[in-house]
């Protein structure tokens, strides 16, 4: 129970205590209790418009990342060949990119003279959706991927074997064993997609908007904290109830991993079998994922019309005044504030994971367990400008005078990364057979034991791959460290952001090969991560 | 919670807790820390955007003469600037503000933000842009940028004023970024209420008519949109600033590829302010002072991109030839914007984007 009481007091202390006061703020006017914000937002017609356009785009992006994921899964988690391994990290990058990356690098495709030009697309709904998809599309791929690779190729065999065609046989047999799987990365993908800010805010021109970046407006632009409020709270609810569903689906494939043999349904990929997969898959890889960031990576080496190495030089050498600080300093702060952010988010992560992991024997205890860990999900659905603003108005006294506090970096990036850990870490908990707990307690062992013997070991399995994701998730986190960080002290995506927001030759140059160091910084941590991920574990 | 197993639960507490304190202490590199033993009276918080830059020299001399231990933060761009100050108002982010623009300000002195100075070293030729309680500190203009070279291509005459922009001749040219979410923007939209009267409405339809591109931030537009910058865009007019053509130099340095339209300008002045409840309220009127002396005004252009309000500064030469001022910047009154802004943010938004 007490491991339970320090994470639950970070999250309150850090994010329920600051976003829940900003948005009682916004229910109290004038000293006055009021529901006014409620009234005005919902009677305005954009409001509609805004909810439509979140959850339609949501839904749809969710549609595509399934569609294309499922071949995806199939191919990098069900057959062999060489180079998959690099594959597989590749398609994680995005995931952690930071969204200043994505901008600039999806930014000038759609343009009128962009490679994808021609295609009309730009400003257009259809590129949101794209750089939705390229975000999020590894989610899909290895929430069904890990699961895939340990289903039991006998079904399917099965099947064949009675006379049913491929085809039919993915329908009726794999699909079902498949279905957990598939609604859970969907249900998260969903959650990704209706929060996203910065693609939209880059890649939406002026016409699109969503509630996340509607709350930003209403906040930092008008500082209207009633509409602001209802905005916030209406997020919530869906956020919520999408948890809900995404926990209940999570515990669902869990369950159904126990049918699952070891990794014999892996084979070796072959063309005549796997033709399809592999051109879909190689489509979206090539074209969805590889085109932004090699446009962002030749564009960074491009100089006055040839290839140059200059813009990396005067990155490293350079005494930009624009910034004030070398822009090694910028790494240098990145990565000491994401190696204490990231070991915040997994000391944290360990903790929420070990007590999510318990298995009551009762339904109101298994309740209460769902809603622990949902708890620790919902900084993933709430406006990074809430909690900022909310730390404003809460972190303001001794002893917790926190808000020009260079800390509060690293607690805020922790918070974003607390979820994404405790994704990783709590599969591999659940993977323990509930029958060698009790054996091991059968034999004498106390819960000392038991912990050190089988529970840390096989959570020391998954945090390899936890502390990539918490690490990389806070190199490029910016939309709360944007308000945190100080003008002297930047980290990476916040110089990027500053140099793009400069004019000059130089400085632009600069800020693409500062976000061409940032993304393959990412990709160097995440296939560092992803070569220690656990074996037959599913992670999400 | 009967089936939390307490003995295991409580270690992995203990664990986890130490594992806390031992990165919890180390929060900040070391040479952040604020000086040891600095007494509340020696502390100074500046509190300033997103686009603050001095030189480190300058800072360090300020600390030097005053012996206070300064520490900067910025919590966002110039709009959440003040917001955040407004919000702020019982315990206040620090002693002295500076980043507070025209299209801001009257908001943040209506809320009574600030606490009333009036700098002696304000100079002369600033003394024109003073408003309650504040001092001014940089400016600049924000003007349409003609992308030269591609007009002189297309055989077009660059345009001048607000009305060539909605002239046929130069349709699908022109794009400009967002009041919402820009502060170009917000600029520039000040400047057609400034130029049209009541009638800007109207104007900004002929604008659509004729093809305005509206993106979210200046980058986009400068950087991805704009013809005449790095980024190569297909758009040859932009929303940008009088200084951006000193950017745009030709390789010889003899001539700049772009040019300001300078009867399209809306000045941005930039200020500096005593936060009310401020706690070393001696050190932010030092701070003030500061800013206004000869030195960091002559570091603004190179570090802020911005003029200094002291025009008996010298500018880089590059600026003097390339990026003058507008003689005649479009006016709007601090607290017409002030009592406009988020009427005209709403009429211009349902009204162009829809």
């Amino acid at each position: 129970m007490v491991a339970g009481v320090i994470p639950a007091a970070f999250l309150a202390v850090f994010f329920f205590w600051p976003a829940g006061a900003l948005v009682l703020k916004g229910f109290v006017v004038d000293g006055v209790p009021t529901l006014e914000g409620f009234q005005r937002v919902f009677s305005a017609p954009r409001t509609w418009r805004i909810l439509g356009f979140t959850l339609g785009m949501a839904g749809l992006a969710t549609v595509v990342c399934v569609l294309l994921g499922i071949p995806g899964a199939h191919l990098l988690y069900r057959r062999r060949f060489p180079g998959r391994a690099v594959v597989r990290a590749l398609v994680v990058v995005p995931f952690v990119l930071p969204t200043v990356v994505v901008g600039v690098a999806f930014g000038s495709l759609f343009d009128t003279g962009g490679p994808f030009g021609p295609l009309g697309l730009d400003d257009h709904w259809i590129a949101i959706l794209l750089a939705m998809v390229f975000f999020n599309y590894s989610v899909i791929v290895r929430t069904v991927g890990t699961m895939w690779r340990r289903l039991d190729p006998r079904l399917a065999e099965a099947a064949h074997t009675l006379g049913a065609s491929p085809l039919r046989g993915f329908l009726t047999v794999v699909l079902p064993a498949l279905g957990p799987a598939i609604a859970a990365g969907a249900s998260l993908t969903f959650l990704f997609c209706a929060s996203s800010f910065g693609i939209v805010m880059v890649l939406g021109g002026v016409r699109y908007s969503t509630i996340e970046t509607e709350i930003w407006f209403q906040t930092t632009q008008l500082l209207d904290l009633p509409a602001a409020a209802a905005l916030s709270i209406t997020q919530l609810l869906v956020v919520t109830l999408l948890l809900v569903a995404t926990n209940a689906l999570q515990r669902r494939t869990t369950h159904a991993r126990r049918l699952h043999t070891d990794d014999t349904g892996v084979s070796a990929a072959t063309w005549r079998r796997d033709w399809a997969t592999v051109v879909v898959t190689a489509t979206v890889v090539l074209v969805l994922l590889l085109t932004p960031l090699v446009n962002l990576a030749v564009r960074s080496l491009r100089r006055d019309g040839g290839w140059s190495l200059h813009n990396y030089a005067a990155l490293l050498t350079a005494e930009n005044p624009a910034l004030s600080v070398p822009v090694s300093r910028a790494v240098w702060n990145s990565l000491w504030i994401a190696l204490v952010a990231a070991t915040v988010a997994l000391a944290l992560g360990v903790l929420v994971s070990l007590v999510a992991s318990r298995r009551p024997a009762s339904q109101r205890g298994r309740r209460a367990l769902w809603a622990v860990e949902g708890l620790f999900l919902l900084p993933l659905g709430v406006s990074a400008v809430t909690v900022g603003f909310g730390y404003l108005i809460t972190l303001n006294r001794p002893p917790l005078d926190l808000r020009s506090s260079l800390a509060l970096i690293p607690i805020a990036q922790a918070l974003v990364a607390l979820p994404l850990v405790v994704r990783s870490l709590l599969p591999s908990l659940h993977a323990i057979d509930s029958r060698q707990l009790e054996a091991a307690r059968t034999l004498g062992a106390n819960h000392w034991r038991v912990l050190a013997t089988i529970e840390l070991p096989q959570l020391a399995k998954g945090l390899g791959l936890a502390a990539g994701f918490a690490f990389a998730t806070s190199l490029g986190e910016f939309g709360a460290t944007s308000f945190l960080s100080r003008p002297d002290d930047p980290t990476l995506p916040v110089v990027i952001f500053r140099l793009f927001g400069r004019p000059g030759a130089d400085n632009y140059g600069m800020a693409l090969a500062a976000a061409t160091l940032l993304a393959v910084l990412t990709a160097v941590v995440m296939a560092a991560a992803e070569g220690r991920r656990p074996k037959g574990v599913a992670t999400w | 919670m009967s089936f939390a197993r307490r003995t295991t639960a409580s270690t992995t507490a203990l664990l986890a807790l130490a594992a806390l304190a031992a990165c919890s202490g180390n929060p900040a590199d070391p040479s952040q820390d604020p000086g040891e033993g600095g007494a509340a009276g020696n502390e100074l918080t500046v509190v300033t955007h997103d686009s603050f830059a001095l030189p480190d020299e300058l800072k360090a001399q300020f600390e030097e003469t005053t012996g206070y231990d300064v520490t900067y933060v910025a919590p966002g761009d110039g709009g959440a600037l003040v917001n955040q100050l407004i919000l702020t108002k019982d315990s206040p982010l620090g002693d002295v503000v500076f980043g507070v623009d025209n299209t801001f300000a009257g908001r943040a002195v209506e809320e009574g933000v600030f606490a009333p100075y009036e700098s002696p070293a304000l100079p002369e030729s600033a003394a024109q842009y003073a408003i309650e309680s504040l001092t001014p500190v940089d400016m600049g203009d924000v003007c349409i940028n003609a992308d030269t070279q591609w007009f002189e291509e297309a055989g077009i005459e660059v345009p001048a004023t607000l009305d060539d922009l909605t002239d046929p001749a130069h349709k699908d040219l022109l794009v400009v970024s967002h009041p919402a979410s820009s502060s170009p923007g917000l600029a520039f939209l000040a400047a057609t209420v400034g130029a049209e009267g009541d009638a800007w409405p109207e104007y900004w339809d002929a604008l659509v008519a004729n093809g305005v591109k509206v993106v979210s931030g200046w980058s986009d537009a400068y950087y991805t949109e704009f013809s005449g910058a790095d980024g190569e865009g297909p758009y040859p007019l932009v929303l940008s600033y009088a200084t951006s053509p000193a950017f745009t130099l030709t390789e010889d340095g003899s001539a700049s590829t772009t040019e300001a339209l300078l009867e399209t300008c809306f000045r941005q002045v930039e200020y500096a302010g005593v936060i009310e409840g401020a706690e070393n309220e001696p050190g932010a009127r030092e701070f003030i002072d500061f800013l206004l002396s000869p030195e960091v005004q002559a570091s603004i252009p190179e570090n802020m991109y911005m003029y200094p309000v002291d025009d008996e500064v010298e500018l880089p030469a590059d600026w003097a030839s390339f990026a003058p001022l507008s003689s005649d910047p479009i006016d709007v009154p601090a607290d017409e914007i002030a009592a406009n802004r988020d009427q005209w943010i709403a009429d211009w938004t349902a009204r162009v984007i829809g």
